[in-house]
């Protein structure tokens, strides 16, 4: 190969680069899911679990818009059944520990929600 | 082009319809080939390259080369020193200058030919690639646990407008705008058109369902983020589990991946390797001042003119030809020794 001293280092940075994921998890511990703190006395959520877990940040995204630009504070879900819409009243009720619920997963899948500048977190978590 | 088309369809349609089916093929041992195709197939490419020997001092020079001392030389359009060109070769791979001289011919008024710089390919080639890599680094938050802080830093700031929920990413829009573009430029300029061909087209709609199938489902048909780090970080510890569950829109977007890896190798996208190994942009333009030798040339055979005296010495005598070393010389010499 010619100019092997220019070409074979820059392989190796290609190699190294395109490979950082590997090396970066090496030799951690095996991913597990973030282990969430569900609500101990109640059993479903808004919508079914996993429908919840997919577009929860949409169905806020709906409910801000419902209370605050139609002035609906009621939302009924898929279940036909009535939620008095509040991210802090509703949501976080049930969801008392946010360290170990919202935070966790997002924490996890690097999601950094910016509603808390605002809304205020339960008391739960202290 | 629609070949392309028709291709690129086709694969949207093997990820929506029969890729749920086979989960673990196309979730895991798709995807590890293709990073296993990809990665030997561009080292591949880069020896061979590396392996063809260039004959001429050929670099492509934009301006006064170096000359006397009085005038003026064009430092990094026709770079002298290694340096000089080591900078020349940044700034194109950071920000493809030679495409900003990009002029365009077009006749004006029917007959007038004349020629503008155009820069809206440098633009959009820019925006694009600068999106891309953005978007890869961004999709690290897949593949690493915890997620390194560059990361987050990188989504907030491409979130920054804070548009709706999930964060709307600027990049996100802007990438998809710069392949529209690319993609326009060869369907609607007659002479750009004409010259391209179904290896130019598929690229670019390849891409598009990729860019496309993610932004689905970031915003529209959303996936359960936490299941796809669950699975994308068994791909990244070898510890892989199956997708099965995620929904069909995953499935096209990471077959275009795997496709794109694995077409990567073969394709005119190698440009990311072979722009740092084409010569009329990696040499310097010195062949005034450094004699540049062809590689292939074979060994020199030297015979020098005293070798050559050794040989026909005694038939140069007869014919009365001046020596160097005469005949008697030459027997002395050897009889001394
Ligand atoms: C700039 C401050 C601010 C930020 C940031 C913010 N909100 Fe709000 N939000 C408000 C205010 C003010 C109201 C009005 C409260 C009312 O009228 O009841 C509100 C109301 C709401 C409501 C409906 C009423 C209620 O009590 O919950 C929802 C749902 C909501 N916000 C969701 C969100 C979400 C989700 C985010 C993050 C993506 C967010 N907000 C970020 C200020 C903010
Ligand atoms: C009545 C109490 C209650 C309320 C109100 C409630 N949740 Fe839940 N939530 C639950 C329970 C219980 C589960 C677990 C569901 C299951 O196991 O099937 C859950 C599950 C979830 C999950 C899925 C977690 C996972 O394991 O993937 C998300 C996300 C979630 N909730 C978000 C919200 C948000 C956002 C709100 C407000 C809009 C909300 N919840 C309001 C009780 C509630
Ligand atoms: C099972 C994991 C999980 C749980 C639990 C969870 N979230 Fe999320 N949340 C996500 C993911 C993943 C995203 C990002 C979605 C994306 O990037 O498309 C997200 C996004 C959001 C966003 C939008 C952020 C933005 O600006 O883009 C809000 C708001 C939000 N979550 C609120 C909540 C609240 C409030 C809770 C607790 C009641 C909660 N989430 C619990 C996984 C979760």
């Amino acid at each position: 190969m010619y100019n092997a001293k220019y070409i074979a280092p820059g392989i190796l940075i290609f190699l190294a680069l395109f490979t950082l994921p590997f090396w970066y998890n090496f030799g951690a511990p095996k991913y597990e899911r973030p282990a969430l703190a569900l609500p101990v006395t109640k059993t479903d959520c808004i919508e079914p679990r996993d429908v919840m877990a997919a577009t929860h940040m949409q169905l806020l995204d709906t409910w801000r818009d419902m209370a605050l630009r139609q002035g609906k504070r009621v939302y009924v879900s898929s279940g036909d059944k009535e939620w008095t819409i509040s991210l802090q009243n509703t949501c976080m009720t049930c969801h008392v520990n946010k360290a170990e619920f919202c935070d966790k997963c997002h924490n996890s899948n690097s999601v950094s929600p910016y509603c808390w500048d605002c809304h205020v977190e339960p008391r739960g978590n202290k | 082009m629609f070949v392309s088309l028709l291709a690129v369809i086709g694969l949207g349609g093997i990820g929506w319809l029969i890729a749920p089916y086979a989960p673990y093929l196309f979730g895991v041992i798709l995807p590890l080939a293709a990073i296993l195709v990809f990665l030997s197939g561009v080292v591949w490419r880069i020896k061979n390259w590396g392996n063809s020997p260039v004959p001429f001092r050929i670099p492509t020079t934009g301006g006064q080369q170096r000359s006397l001392d009085w005038i003026k030389p064009a430092r990094l359009d026709s770079p002298f020193s290694r340096a000089a060109t080591a900078w020349r070769m940044l700034l194109e791979v950071l920000l493809f200058r030679s495409l900003f001289r990009n002029t365009k011919a077009e006749f004006k008024d029917g007959s007038r030919l004349v020629y503008w710089s155009s820069k809206w390919l440098w633009l959009f080639a820019l925006v694009f690639h600068y999106c891309f890599l953005t978007i890869a680094v961004r999709h690290l938050r897949f593949f690493t646990e915890p997620v390194p802080f560059g990361v987050g830093l990188l989504e907030t700031l491409d979130g920054l407008m804070q548009i709706g929920v999930p964060r709307f990413y600027m990049t996100d829009a802007l990438i998809v705008a710069a392949l529209l573009f690319l993609l326009c430029r060869r369907l609607f300029d007659q002479k750009i058109r004409y010259i391209s061909l179904p290896g130019d087209y598929f690229p670019l709609f390849l891409l598009l369902l990729l860019v496309g199938s993610g932004i689905c489902m970031r915003y529209l048909g959303k996936a359960d983020i936490a299941s796809v780090k669950a699975f994308t970080m068994g791909l990244a510890t070898f510890a892989p589990i199956s997708p099965a569950g995620l929904p069909s829109i995953f499935f096209i977007h990471l077959l275009s991946v795997t496709t794109l890896l694995m077409y990567f190798p073969f394709s005119k996208l190698m440009h990311m390797g072979g722009v740092f190994l084409s010569p009329t942009r990696n040499q310097p333009n010195n062949s005034r001042a450094v004699r540049h030798e062809n590689p292939w040339n074979p060994p020199k055979k030297y015979h020098t003119y005293a070798e050559y005296e050794d040989d026909f010495r005694d038939l140069m005598d007869e014919a009365g030809l001046p020596l160097e070393i005469t005949p008697e010389q030459a027997a002395a010499a050897a009889a001394k020794e």
